[in-house]
């Protein structure tokens, strides 16, 4: 029972960092047309500048009120978006209306260099900052005690769906985006501007992938090589829920998060090898109908 | 004495609610020039595209020389001699124009797999591309990325690359779409001629009905996913069920 | 009717030029330091990788980030068959190699050419961090991150063994060994992309549906470029081995496909000598610039950008494109 239940919150936690990454793939593959390989290392971009902010804060001010490093970790996250907001207009945007190959790689080139910048920044070894995750006392729940971060990123990773979805279907801004990702050429006829909504769903999406990236650092750490993992995983999170589509991308993370859990169960010893193997067979047997647009 | 080549019987192919072939019995004779017809959205290019497999039927068969092909793959139906072109041209833009054809002839003898041959050494393929593009007056832009030809010209290519497959029956999608009014009548000419001179049978699609009452044997209108009315040109003109449905005028006197 | 006139096959600055460098790679053992003809080695070598990634991006419209995973195989089979069985014959190892990668492609290619574009590109990936993260992992196997030793072999069905200066054994008999063997994956590569085969593949780059429309069965046929180009990439490989002496999980990371792809880029995917120029030039650029900077990644990188965005055509496109300009021929479109 207690194993079942903290393999069901290890599950949920782990789709809630899903989530936050393939969200944004989706959100901006829904309107640009585009995947970012580089959006895993944005993610991973997320981790190091919230795990450097909170170290730097927390190293300076021992006593530090920790409600103050919980929103230290937003740094992680508008650093990312920041980075987005300046790639999609100087990088991207010349090559719309190139062949889709330079478009990959073009983010392909992106994922080198912001690889290479993060060892450049923060050097080869993991950062963290666990004074966050151990800020929180452990919960007890059902009889089974758990980490209160853990709990935490889970909620995050709810409010995080709602907002959007709140953002997408409910705001002026969403039925933009909305009207560009159904058909651009129409959207701008009606004087929608293009270029402002793809900017701004680019900025969006990288703001949601180094939320995750900030949220996970304390527990798992800024390594290099997680951006890639991130990527290939997200990117199996949203091929199942169809990409393009923000409910699908939830439904992918729920998925992928318990099958992993399973496979670390099963499989500890390769646990990288049958994450990978996974993404490779549901890509395979994926029914053609789980697009929500192709 | 006229054989069936081509019958379907009671195809079916929907788009959720849209039926946009509904139980159509359709048959080409051997041998005729048939034109296809219809308003925006009749489902001609529906109904081609389940018989040339771009599409699965809902329901229904197709039969083709007396062989039910309702569920063979686009490569059976084209050994089986049913080829088609396209109604937004569909070319091999890098290849050069030469090539476009000579693939195509490669692939109707089987010589794609090989591996070990330099496909420009083979003169009995560039003799014959070279030969069809004649016929279609491409000659001079042979060496031509198809990229660079003309409107027009990459019309006409595009029924080249259908024809060069010598199906025993072809399917041209509007091949005079999306060029000016003064072309057509010559591309229709070069097309009609050479199907007429190696007495391959073929359904036209077409919306100009001065050019469909000129070129064609027969006609079959289509309406709304079935089939309206069907006949000899006179019996069309005559109709005013289809003058007034597809038409939208008195027939001329 | 007059048969065509037998078409050239190659142009003069392709003839020009290809006779020029061969006698310079002839050359290079004899005028140039063992080091810098080790280093025109592995170029040779990396060439082979790229002319078989290029088969996928450049004649198929397939754009893999997983071809470390043919290479890799190539290397490690190699090992293998040092650690397990003692072979030493260089032959024995490229048979091997080449068997082997075109194996795993096989297997692999059934699984990526159901899809193309990102898909495709995800897939060659995920497959490719399968076999990084197992050579990682099973190190009783593969010696984990330490990786396999392999020593010098010998060549030539034995007769030729390796000299007591391994430096010069490899700077001179094992770089002729490959030279040759990077002339004959050239040929063999040519005449692939020039035959009705190779026709076909570039009609399913250029239209997938008019491909399957004019007889050709497009996945079949992906199926065996993936295979051939998995096959090539793998020989590469095994032939890289004994230039480095050993083999680590590292040619097999996400990082190794990376610079793949960044060779046949610089050179340029849209012809057929570009994907060389770009291997040979890249490693000419490496050996000298990893003296002054570890972050050769972020350099690799930016110059990808760069390339995408100023010359999207490669280093050989612009000298094609600048040889027409010259000779006052029209631009083709
Ligand atoms: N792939 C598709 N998915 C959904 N609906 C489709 C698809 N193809 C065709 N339709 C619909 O089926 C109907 C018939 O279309 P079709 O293209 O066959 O018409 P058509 O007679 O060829 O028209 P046109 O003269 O404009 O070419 C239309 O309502 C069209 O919108
Ligand atoms: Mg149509």
């Amino acid at each position: 029972m207690d194993t079942l239940l903290s393999q069901i919150l290890n599950s949920l936690f782990y789709a809630s960092i899903l989530f936050l990454i393939a969200c944004g793939l989706s959100l901006v593959y829904g309107v640009m047309r585009i995947v970012n390989m580089a959006h895993g290392n944005l993610y991973a971009f997320g981790a190091y500048v919230a795990a450097w902010t909170v170290g730097l804060v927390a190293g300076r001010l021992p006593d530090v009120n920790p409600v103050v490093l919980f929103v230290l970790l937003l740094a992680g996250a508008l650093a990312a978006g920041a980075a987005g907001a300046v790639l999609e207009p100087t990088l991207l945007r010349p090559l719309y209306k190139r062949a889709e190959e330079y478009q990959l790689l073009m983010t392909f080139g992106l994922l080198l260099v912001l690889e290479d910048v993060m060892r450049l920044l923060w050097g080869p070894h993991p950062l963290t900052a666990s004074v966050v995750s151990d800020a929180l006392p452990s919960v007890s729940l059902l009889g089974l005690t758990y980490p209160g971060y853990n709990l935490f990123v889970i909620v995050i990773g709810g409010v995080a769906a709602l907002a959007l979805w709140a953002f997408v279907y409910r705001t002026r801004f969403g039925v933009m985006l909305r009207a560009t990702s159904q058909d651009m050429r129409m959207a701008s006829a009606l004087g929608i501007n293009v270029k402002r909504v793809y900017v701004q769903a680019f900025t969006i999406g990288c703001l949601m992938a180094g939320l995750g990236g900030a949220v996970v650092m304390p527990i798992s750490g800024a390594v290099l090589g997680m951006g890639v993992d991130a990527l290939v995983l997200a990117f199996v999170v949203v091929v199942i829920g169809g990409l393009g589509s923000l409910e699908g991308a939830l439904v992918g993370a729920l998925i992928v998060g318990f099958v992993r859990t399973l496979g670390i169960m099963y499989f500890a010893e390769v646990e990288l090898a049958v994450l990978y193997l996974i993404a490779a067979i549901v890509l395979f047997v994926r029914p053609a109908g789980l697009f929500a647009r192709a | 004495m006229t054989t069936v080549l081509l019958e379907t019987r009671r195809l079916v192919k929907a788009f959720g609610a849209n039926r946009a072939v509904d139980a159509v019995d359709f048959t080409v004779q051997a041998g005729e020039l048939l034109a296809l017809i219809g308003s925006n959205g009749a489902g001609k290019t529906t109904l081609v595209n389940l018989i040339s497999g771009l599409l699965q039927a809902d329901a229904g068969t197709i039969v083709f020389e007396g062989r039910d092909v309702t569920r063979q793959s686009i490569h059976e139906r084209i050994e089986a001699g049913i080829a088609r072109s396209f109604q937004l041209v569909n070319l091999f833009d890098q290849l050069t124009v030469a090539d476009n054809v000579a693939l195509t002839i490669f692939a109707r003898q089987g010589k794609t797999p090989h591996l070990w041959t330099v496909a420009a050494r083979d003169t009995v393929v560039a003799d014959e591309a070279a030969q069809v593009l004649r016929q279609f007056g491409l000659a001079s832009k042979a060496g031509m990325p198809a990229a660079g030809l003309s409107q027009g010209e990459r019309k006409l290519l595009d029924v080249a690359v259908a024809y060069a497959l010598k199906p025993k029956l072809l399917f041209l999608d509007e091949p005079t779409s999306g060029v000016s009014t003064r072309e057509k009548a010559p591309i229709m000419d070069v097309v009609t001629s050479v199907v007429r001179q190696e007495h391959i049978t073929a359904v036209v699609i077409e919306h100009d009905m001065d050019i469909v009452f000129r070129y064609s044997d027969r006609i079959v209108a289509m309406h709304q996913g079935a089939i309206l009315a069907q006949g000899s040109p006179d019996e069309i003109r005559r109709n005013e069920q289809v003058t007034t449905t597809l038409i939208g005028s008195p027939p001329p006197a | 009717m007059t048969p065509a006139i037998r078409p050239r096959l190659l142009s003069r600055l392709e003839v020009g030029g290809g006779l020029l460098v061969a006698v310079a790679l002839l050359a290079v053992p004899l005028v140039a330091a063992p080091f810098q003809t080790i280093t025109v080695c592995y170029g040779l070598v990396f060439a082979i990788a790229a002319l078989g990634f290029n088969l996928l991006l450049g004649y198929t419209g397939l754009l893999s980030f997983g071809h470390s995973a043919y290479f890799g195989v190539g290397a490690y089979v190699t090992a293998e068959l040092v650690k397990y069985l003692g072979w030493t014959s260089m032959e024995a190892y490229v048979v091997a190699g080449i068997v082997a990668s075109a194996l795993v492609a096989a297997l692999f290619g059934i699984v990526c050419v159901r899809y193309t574009r990102i898909f495709f590109g995800i897939l060659t990936l995920a497959l490719s961090q399968v076999l990084w993260s197992l050579a990682l992992k099973l190190f009783w196997v593969t010696g984990g991150s330490d990786g396999l030793r392999v020593p010098t072999p010998t060549l030539l069905f034995g007769t030729l063994a390796p000299t007591k200066d391994k430096m010069d054994f490899l700077a001179y008999h094992y770089y002729y060994y490959v030279l040759v063997l990077f002339a004959a994956a050239v040929a063999v590569m040519w005449l692939i992309v020039h035959s009705p085969f190779g026709k076909a593949l570039q009609a399913i780059r250029d239209n997938e549906t008019r491909a399957e429309f004019v007889g050709v069965q497009v996945r079949k046929y992906r199926w065996i470029a993936f295979v051939v180009s998995g096959a090539f990439t793998g020989l590469a490989g095994t032939l890289w081995v004994p230039l480095n002496g050993l083999t680590t999980p590292d040619i097999l990371y996400w990082q190794f496909s990376g610079r793949i792809v960044f060779f046949v880029v610089l050179g340029g995917f849209r012809t057929f000598w570009g994907p060389i120029v770009g291997a040979l030039a890249y490693n000419y650029l490496e050996t000298y610039a990893v003296g002054f900077t570890v972050y050769w990644q972020l350099v690799l990188g930016l110059v990808l950008v760069l390339l995408v965005l100023t010359l999207p055509q490669g280093l050989a496109g612009a000298v094609e494109a600048l040889s027409r300009r010259l000779r006052g021929a029209p631009a083709v479109a």
